[in-house]
């Protein structure tokens, strides 16, 4: 019985994952394409005009870049010391942890448009109000 | 034909048309920059080798959701009269899990052909952004106040995105 349902299971999900490697590999490439088109030091310019501008800015960076979380950490420690706000920098670290511009057509394609697209866009708007609220409750704490 | 089977057999052909695209912009990147195209490719080579070992632990955990995930117990623990109780474990299954997000959709996408709330997933996807793993780097580069701050509001916030999915999208399907 038991064996008749991990082998029903075993080939289901090879099916599921055969059914994905397009869009597994299609998203590959293409986080590939654009963390490749985004260089680092462009970033480093857009900042610095006000806080609600830097905070849209930082947002609209960490949505459209992807990859590893580690990456924003970096890039957001290497802002922080260029000078860049912190405000900026906890809005491009969490659009980037939860925002995915560039994975959309896939979380589209598995999850549907509507879930998709109206997720995106509460990250986006969540991640610059997280930002102001992160930075306020410091200030307020006395960090 | 189940509802699954449907969904799994009309998603093929925009599965392909989906990478099929992606070519073709590599295509145009191709013929007008053609080195970063190539530095591109590289970095996909290197990303793949990664992403290997944790498809790898996708399959796994997606074997393991088919043989324990039965509806009967979905419908109870994160079904649409699911309460509070869906909320946290869809909060600490987000906490915990690791590895890149869209190997993780096919596992929500599974979920959700079995009666998981939207709002769930929402909730799921948003906690993610707590990473257990790498909070020691985060503590270097932005100090434990910081890190503690930030965690909080972002464990607050994937509760309220999953209560404004659960507006806009879960009503849809009622």
């Amino acid at each position: 019985m038991l064996r008749q349902r991990l082998k029903t299971s075993l080939k289901k999900t090879v099916r599921t994952l055969v059914h994905l490697l397009p869009v597994i590999v299609g998203m590959l490439l293409l986080t590939s394409l654009a963390i490749t088109a985004f260089p680092e030091q462009i970033s480093a310019g857009l900042f610095g005009a006000n806080d609600l501008l830097d905070a849209l800015i930082g947002a609209s960076v960490g949505s459209i870049a992807a990859g590893h979380p580690l990456a924003s950490y970096l890039l957001g420690g290497e802002l922080l010391k260029n000078g860049v706000s912190l405000v900026a920098v906890t809005a491009l670290i969490v659009s980037w942890g939860t925002v995915g511009i560039v994975q959309l057509p896939a979380e589209a394609l598995l999850l549907g448009a509507r879930f998709a697209v109206y997720r995106n866009l509460i990250c986006f708007f969540s991640a610059i109000a997280v930002a102001f609220l992160c930075v306020y409750t410091l200030r307020l704490v006395g960090q | 034909m189940t509802r699954i089977d449907a969904t799994r057999r009309n998603l093929r052909p925009g599965n392909w048309l989906f990478l099929l695209t992606v070519l073709a912009a590599y295509g145009v990147t191709g013929l007008v920059h053609a080195e970063l195209a190539t530095r591109a490719l590289e970095l996909f080579g290197d990303v793949m080798r990664k992403v290997i070992p944790a498809l790898g632990l996708v399959f796994v955990l997606l074997v393991i959701a088919d043989l324990l995930l039965q509806p009967q117990w979905i419908r109870r623990n994160l079904g649409r009269d699911a309460g509070v109780r869906a909320w946290l474990i869809a909060m600490f299954a987000g906490i915990l899990a690791t590895g890149p997000v869209y190997a993780w959709q096919a596992l929500l996408r599974e979920l959700r052909d079995k009666g998981v709330r939207a709002s769930l997933l929402a909730v799921f996807l948003y906690s993610r952004a707590v990473k257990l793993p790498l909070l020691p780097l985060m503590i270097h580069y932005f100090g434990t106040a910081y890190t503690l701050v930030l965690c909080l509001y972002l464990l607050g916030f994937s509760i309220l995105s999953g209560a404004l999915i659960a507006r806009l999208e879960d009503q849809q399907h009622l």
